[in-house]
């Protein structure tokens, strides 16, 4: 019995990713890690698993998968139309999949990057620390057909779990914070910036987020002459078309061009997960709220294992419904009392 | 100490919510780039509580600290006091640096812009050759890809653009050039720095330990080789060292 996931099809843009591997920022290689770290901590928390746990992140669609023993996996992130073996599985749930099984996942309905985790986390090569593909950087590759994933192993747990998703997968109000060369943007160029409203352009990928708008191009003092700096992820990057840039965790860890603002952590996964054409816009915090929302991210990622609940199955799924016996000892209310 | 807003260095400022940067200058220059490096070596050795990594950019240095678990005010303060205790633009260099001299294959088809270059540094080719083979560069910083060194600087005459239409792709190890700096590449890549030559150096390679070897800091030399060399040298290159010799700078 091979306790590994079978990889029989994977669309385009599919990895391993984990939390990444920061500590590199000097040595010119960023942290990296899932686009939407949020999904990665609510998988972990449906399987009861480290958050350190390698996953699959799909970019828009799924693949097939098929599993080599009995095992436990789950599903977060951009919703995608799911199945085993034909029965519809839901999403932001964990599940059974049995040796032999297939698991089949579709495009997403709402959002970009889905995940699926298996229990025990899918054992990759732990590079520098991670496990999380750099496809950028050369280090790791994208997931292929063929793929037969090693699994950690898996001291077992409940399946059958869900948790109400937040709605993050629909673009939204994005909070920033003050960064190194916000100052660049006089007054009145960064008011305007507040007050556009953004949508997440055709060009998205690991290393950035391209946003479009209607309007004149937003310009920092002395853009051409700025000396090229250090970047992290959530950085709002303006480029020379004037257009803002929102840099993501595969992002390149020095840039020449102004930055308006940087994405609370917190916030970018919304940003990460925003499908083309949604609508963004950004609202400025100072330190302390942004702080306070950062914690209450936090502290609500940490606090999910007490917020999942069983999985309701719908009577129409189950197969073997007609064998259970919902309801015993009916009671005749006319007989035996009058003697008709 | 002095805050983002205003015009003058050094300054410390915040990058989002995780972030400070203290900045010696708009503009590289040696000292600048020496305030950085210098800084940056006493902040590790400093080990300020909450800090989780640091690097350097050009003319300045960063560090990321964990902003759920440290007030921000309390480590601009350390940051604060730090930079007040000496003047960095004077500060040495840090202990521990190397100094690196690569092989490389100048000019040919392995550096096909290397004439272009010379041109517009206003040199002969063999002048030009010359004059880079004798240049002992500080690697001022890494980035852009993993282990990337930008080092620098070249004498004035270097002070050459860079192109404004790339080249599509100039391979790993290339020898590039531009406004006074070197470049070896990480990987393929496209690029408007001109491509002088040919290293068999890796900056950066998975398999081996160190995977990085070079610091911000170090310096490095490139010594003329033939293509033949070269071959012979990448044949026997498993540690992707590329047949160069280190030693410690005193």
């Amino acid at each position: 019995m091979s306790r590994r996931l079978k990889v029989l099809r994977i669309a385009p843009g599919a990895s391993l990713q984990d939390r990444g591997r920061p500590g590199y920022l000097g040595q010119g290689l960023s942290r990296g890690g899932a686009a939407d770290v949020q999904a990665l901590l609510e998988g972990a928390t449906l399987l009861g698993q480290a958050a350190d746990c390698a996953a699959i992140e799909m970019a828009g669609m799924g693949g097939e998968f098929e599993a080599g023993a009995d095992l436990r996996i789950a599903l977060t992130g951009a919703p995608m139309r799911a199945s085993i073996d034909g029965t519809a599985l839901a999403w932001n749930a964990s599940h059974t999949l049995a040796r032999g099984a297939r698991l089949v996942i579709g495009p997403a309905l709402r959002g970009v990057y889905g995940y699926l985790h298996v229990g025990g986390g899918i054992d990759g090569d732990c590079v520098l620390g991670s496990r999380s593909a750099h496809v950028a950087a050369g280090v790791g590759q994208l997931l292929q057909a063929g793929d037969a994933l090693a699994l950690g192993p898996d001291p077992g747990g409940r399946v059958g779990m869900c948790f109400d998703a937040d709605d993050r997968f629909g673009g939204g109000t994005v909070h920033v914070l003050r960064s190194m060369q916000t100052h660049l943007f006089e007054g009145e160029v960064l008011e305007r910036f507040l007050g556009t409203a953004f949508r997440r352009d055709a060009r998205a990928n690991r290393m950035g987020v391209q946003l479009a708008f209607d309007g004149a191009p937003f310009r920092a003092e002395g853009q051409l002459d700025i000396l090229s700096e250090v970047i992290v992820p959530g950085d709002i990057q303006m480029t020379g078309d004037g257009a803002p840039f929102v840099l993501m965790p595969e992002c390149q860890t020095t840039g020449g061009y102004p930055r308006i603002a940087t994405v609370l952590p917190a916030d970018l996964p919304k940003v990460a997960q925003a499908p083309a054409g949604a609508p963004l816009n950004f609202r400025l915090l100072e330190r302390a709220e942004g702080l306070a929302r950062q914690r209450a991210w936090a502290e609500a990622c940490a606090g999910l294992g007490r917020r999942l609940r069983p999985l309701l199955r719908d009577p129409h799924d189950i197969a073997d419904l007609l064998t259970y016996q919902l309801v015993s000892g009916v009671v005749s209310a006319t007989e035996g009392e009058s003697g008709s | 100490m002095t805050t983002g807003r205003q015009n003058s260095y050094p300054r410390i400022a915040p990058v989002g919510l995780d972030g400070c940067i203290v900045s010696f200058g708009a503009t590289l220059d040696e000292r600048a780039n020496r305030a950085a490096l210098s800084f940056r070596a006493a902040l590790d050795e400093a080990r300020l509580e909450g800090v989780e990594e640091t690097s350097t950019s050009l003319t300045s240095a960063f560090l990321r600290f964990d902003a759920l678990a440290t007030r921000a005010e309390a480590l601009e303060e350390k940051l604060a006091e730090l930079l007040a205790s000496r003047d960095w633009y004077r500060a040495p260099l840090p202990p521990g640096r190397r100094l690196w001299r690569v092989p490389c294959v100048f000019g040919g088809a392995l550096g096909p812009q290397l004439g272009e270059a010379a041109e517009a540094a206003g040199l002969g080719e063999a002048e030009a050759i010359d004059s880079l083979q004798a240049a002992r560069l500080r690697v001022l910083t890494i980035g852009f890809a993993p282990g990337q060194p930008y080092l620098g600087q070249l004498p004035e005459t270097w002070n050459i653009p860079r192109q404004r239409a790339l080249s599509p792709r100039v391979p790993a190890g290339a020898l590039v050039v531009a406004i006074r700096q070197l470049i070896v590449f990480s990987n393929a890549t496209p690029t408007g720095w001109r491509h002088v030559g040919q290293t068999a150096w890796e900056n950066f390679r998975l398999a081996r330990d160190p995977a990085f070897v070079l610091r911000p800091g170090d310096e490095m030399q490139f010594e003329a080789v033939t293509p033949q060399a070269l071959e012979a040298i990448r044949a026997r290159n498993e540690d992707g060292l590329g047949g160069a010799q280190s030693e410690v700078i005193e």
